[in-house]
């Protein structure tokens, strides 16, 4: 039998972090490309299998826990951000990862998703974004393009769809990132994202390959893909294309605009990615198919406390200022009076605390 | 006795006082003061706040009107009276509101000076009508005029507090004039006073003011040739100890860190701020040098949510709502019962549906406790019967969700969630310790393989605390096998779990106490009650047998499962009266469980009951007027036969 011991020796890869469930996703459907980094880069980074927790809501991707030999929760719509936090309020040294999609994350549990999000709680939160509803079998979703013809929507969606980015930099998050499921950079995110100490929230464009395929194809296929997509890189110039001659700068009244490089246009003319600008990371937000190439990378990151351990500091400055809880004390505080004899009362000051 | 007091006074058994005023004018406070000086000379003592839903209702309107009862007595009493013996009206809308509960000659105490066209008019009196002047009140009514406003103006001429602050120390002038009335010392309150006013808000002035007063209405009751008679009501023979004035909520939180104690489980309350049930959360807040976390949630879901997170994290996750937050946590309540945790959620109950009546009270969440979620999903239901027993259940909740890995609901309800009582203090090492378990290396079966829903003799499967080697597991809402744990959609599986999950709760029945009757074993009547409704009841029961009635009551705090011998009891009395308030919850429960043809007393006014109206349907039952009435309720105050039809209150048809 394995002692504790022995567990912090072994070197784990990533099959040992595959369950022993069958994995139950559509054949070709995105959610696996997206599986198999996850357990690469846990165990590139040494996770240990007791110490992480996935957390799920409901959809396709939220079947995720079950296939990850770590503790896991599949828990309930929408709510997967409020079990994730009580998770960390009572173990901090928990590793927690947060599986949720549009429909899940965006739509019934946004409420949630901004909270966490504002809040600071060390979880890594894994956005999948097929902008469709996939496991009641294809309603359009809070990512939806506008006019998108689904079996909920035969004659175009009218709600107008949001940026899971724009949401993620509005609620105060700590830590803002997207990736495409079958991109090599998807990897190299979630390893920065599990490095960050805080909320970190990583969109993933994920292909429904049953009821929206090809969602994301501008994205992932090779011929357009360089065009259509700005990898962003901190300090580094917004620079994208096949040939990488296109860039993007600021025109004089701050709005985006694409240029092409040469002609005149140098590289100091363009606009240049600052991780730890919020507002800069707001404006790449805005920047969306077909009229600019979408940012991949981390859009915004900054250092900042964790929930949990505010927390915590507030129940050792208590401890430290009041000395540790004694019941006794508690239930013998305030105006406490004797009575000795019956009908004789005799008020006592109390042990006040 | 006070010395230089030359008037008569008058020995009596009991008396309830009520002072009412506007929402903002201190009422709560002298009526805590009134209760805790009370105490302290020996009586026992139980009160009644009652407050306006808005925070700031407009002053002087009916709408604003707060109030607070005290009940105090030489003997044993459980209710803050049916009737007022003394009113303390601060204005036109406090008499207006409240006069209809004094009783016939008792005393009004008004502050004349508020009685002005303007107050008369917000108060919704007629033009031109002074309600002071009636014949018919004065007659009724032993009615003092007093200017408070002004002798409290005067009393602190000197002072340098401001109009405003001024203003605010008339409650301690209506307080020290009923002490005056009903022979009370002031020691207790002008302790009070410097501690609280004095050392710990550092307003020694404000402190100095409010003492002033207070002594100055006391003075007035003496000096004024006003008050013929003056009460004394003598000491209660109480059972020697330390005793304190709690409230349920104070209990109920008081009750969460002593399970956290004896338990060892960190306690992690994450809720979401509801009438009545917030102040739990406002005590918990400032507990935590006991290592008490509290999370205010984002809303009601997240708040059980995440107190299920910390439960499968391995500590004690507990939430607290009311009505409609247990109706939006129905579905994560759910997910605990299927993913088989222990979790605890209080209740604390107000008059529904919908927002309904927020600071009212009222019994009608015990069918959303028993059944208010998707598919078969039963958890344990408890009930507190008083404030100080929020305290021993709240224990009892977490002991029994730790000992079967299931959820538990609290009923408790706006009555002793807000009302006092004296509590004799228990010596905290005399509560049991919780046992509390989890899942290690030796859980592993011979194959190294651990299986989450494996099972001990209570059917509670094991909690493996994430962090802890080679017992990783998924839980969730989906179904799962028994024993293995994985995802299961077989139906035989699915129907084994379901009776799984209720044989859980029928096996708790073996664990708890069993029903204890008040009163001979048989007879002609049992009066059955749960949760608020006990102090009532017991002294409508407790006056039936000293007539000579073969009346018992029984009071449930078990209510899922029910304690075992319930069956026996019903059968034992030839009839069954059943008292809530709502329109017969457990009455239904009982007749579907047992057979029994049980009747009911339901009041639905957002208040408790009068001993009075159990009283009469006690007489009403055991003449055997009911005849195929399930049950009666209350109007004004009395219970009769009539008056069951809606279709006089109809109005005219449409159409």
């Amino acid at each position: 039998m394995a002692t504790q011991e022995d567990v912090k020796l072994t070197v784990l890869t990533a099959k040992d972090f595959a369950s022993n469930q069958d994995v139950r996703w559509c054949p070709g459907c995105g959610d696996y490309a997206i599986l198999n980094q996850v357990k690469k880069v846990l165990a590139k980074i040494g996770s240990r299998k007791e110490k992480t927790v996935f957390i799920a809501g409901i959809g396709c991707s939220s079947r995720f826990p079950y296939y990850v030999d770590t503790y896991g929760m599949h828990s309930i719509h929408g709510r997967a951000p409020a079990f994730a936090t009580g998770v960390k309020l009572a173990n901090p040294e928990l590793d927690v990862w947060l599986v949720t999609g549009d429909g899940d994350g965006l739509s019934i549990g946004g409420n949630h998703l901004i909270h966490a999000l504002r809040r600071n709680v060390n979880i890594n939160i894994m956005l999948f974004n097929n902008r469709i509803y996939g496991l009641t079998k294809g309603q359009y979703s809070p990512t939806s393009e506008e006019g998108k013809k689904t079996k909920s929507s035969p004659m175009g969606s009218i709600d107008m769809p949001l940026s899971p980015i724009s949401i993620a930099v509005g609620a105060e998050a700590s830590f803002v990132a997207r990736a495409v499921d079958v991109d090599k950079d998807l990897g190299t995110m979630l390893e920065r994202a599990a490095e960050h100490k805080g909320t970190s929230f990583v969109e993933i464009y994920q292909d429904c390959n049953v009821f929206n395929h090809f969602a994301f194809k501008y994205a992932t296929d090779k011929s357009t893909k360089e065009d259509s997509i700005v990898r962003l890189e901190h300090g580094k110039p917004l620079i994208f294309g096949a040939d990488r001659d296109k860039g993007i700068r600021l025109t004089m009244d701050g709005k985006p605009e694409i240029v092409e490089l040469g002609k005149g246009i140098k590289e100091d003319d363009l606009l240049f990615h600052d991780e730890n600008d919020e507002r800069h990371a707001f404006l790449l937000s805005r920047l969306m198919q077909p009229e600019f190439p979408e940012p991949m990378g981390v859009f915004y990151r900054i250092a900042d406390e964790c929930y949990e351990d505010l927390l915590q500091q507030q129940v050792d400055a208590a401890v430290k200022a009041r000395g540790a809880g004694d019941l006794r004390k508690l239930l013998y505080a305030g105006d406490t009076y004797e009575i000795k004899n019956p009908g004789e009362g005799v008020q006592s000051a109390g042990l006040h605390e | 006795m006070i010395a230089g007091s030359e008037k008569e006074v008058q020995n009596v058994r009991s008396a309830t006082v009520r002072f009412a005023g506007d929402s903002g004018d201190g009422m709560q406070l002298a009526g805590m003061r009134f209760t805790d000086t009370s105490a302290v000379i020996g009586n026992d003592v139980a009160t009644f706040p009652d407050f306006p839903a808005e925070i700031r209702a407009p002053a002087g309107t009916v709408a604003g009107v707060s109030g607070f009862q005290v009940n105090f007595a030489a003997t044993d009493i459980y209710t803050p009276g049916d009737e007022v013996d003394a009113l303390v009206a601060m204005n036109p809308a406090a008499l207006k509101a409240n006069i209809p509960d004094v009783r016939n000659g008792g005393v009004v105490v008004v502050n004349e000076d508020e009685f002005n066209k303007v107050n008369l008019r917000k108060a919704g009196y007629p033009e031109d009508y002074n309600p002071l002047d009636d014949e018919k009140i004065n007659n009724d009514y032993k009615l003092y005029r007093v200017p408070v406003t002004r002798l409290t103006e005067d009393a602190l001429k000197d002072s340098t507090l401001s109009a405003k602050d001024i203003g605010r120390c008339k409650n301690m002038y209506a307080l020290g004039v009923a002490y005056y009335l009903y022979d009370r010392p002031l020691d207790t309150t002008i302790k009070f006073l410097e501690d609280f006013f004095g050392k710990k808000k550092n307003m020694p002035e404000v402190a100095e003011a409010n003492i002033k007063v207070l002594k100055a209405g006391f003075h007035f009751g003496e000096t004024a040739e006003m008050f013929p008679v003056r009460y004394h009501v003598d000491k209660a023979p109480i059972e020697p100890g330390t005793y304190r004035r709690i409230t349920g909520n104070e209990a109920a939180a008081m009750g969460l860190v002593a399970a956290s104690a004896k338990s060892g489980k960190q306690l992690i309350y994450c809720t979401y701020p509801i009438t009545p049930a917030s102040d739990i959360l406002h005590y918990l807040a400032a507990m935590r040098h006991f290592g008490v976390k509290t999370f205010q949630a984002e809303d009601e879901i997240a708040g059980i949510c995440s107190a299920i997170g910390v439960s499968y994290a391995g500590q004690l996750g507990v939430t607290g709502t009311s009505g409609p937050g247990l109706a939006l946590k129905s579905e994560a309540l759910g997910l605990a019962v299927i993913t088989e945790l222990p979790l605890v959620v209080i209740n604390v109950q107000r008059g529904g549906p919908s927002t309904g009546l927020p600071t009212k009270t009222e019994q009608s969440d015990l069918l959303q406790a028993m059944y208010g979620r998707n598919g078969d999903s039963p958890v344990v239901v408890l009930a507190a019967r008083s404030p100080s027993d929020c305290f021993y259940m709240a224990i009892e909740a977490v002991r029994l969700a730790f000992d079967s890995m299931i959820p538990v609901v609290l009923l408790s309800d706006g009555y002793i969630a807000n009302g006092a009582e004296p509590w004799k203090l228990p010596d905290p090492d005399t509560i049991p310790k919780i046992p509390v378990r989890h899942a290690d290396q030796s859980d592993l079966n011979a194959d190294g393989v651990f299986q989450p829903y494996q099972r001990d003799d209570k059917l509670a499967r094991p909690w493996a605390a994430p962090g802890t080697p080679n017992l990783q597991h998924r839980v969730g809402g989906l179904e799962k096998m028994n024993v293995a744990g994985s995802v299961c959609y077989d139906g035989e599986n699915h129907q084994l779990m379901t009776n799984i999950r209720a044989e859980k709760i029928n096996r708790i029945a073996k664990r708890i106490p069993k029903l204890a009757v008040d009163g001979e074993s048989t007879g002609d009547l049992l009066v059955l009650g749960w949760g608020g409704t006990y102090g009532a009841i017991t002294t409508a029961v407790r006056r039936a047998q000293s007539k000579g009635l073969k009346v018992s009551a029984a009071h449930l705090q078990y209510l899922n499962p029910f304690p075992s011998n319930l069956g026996e009891v019903l059968k034992s009395f030839k009839r069954v009266l059943i008292p809530e308030l709502n329109t017969g919850q457990l009455r239904s429960l009982i007749r579907g469980k047992y057979l029994v043809d049980a009747r009911g007393l339901n009041k639905i006014q957002g208040q408790p009951f009068l001993v009075e109206e159990i009283v009469e349907t006690i007489d009403l039952m055991l003449a055997d007027k009911f005849g195929d009435r399930e049950f009666v309720q209350p109007h004004h105050h009395h219970v009769s036969l009539d008056n069951q039809s809606i279709e006089p209150y109809l109005g005219e048809p449409v159409g």
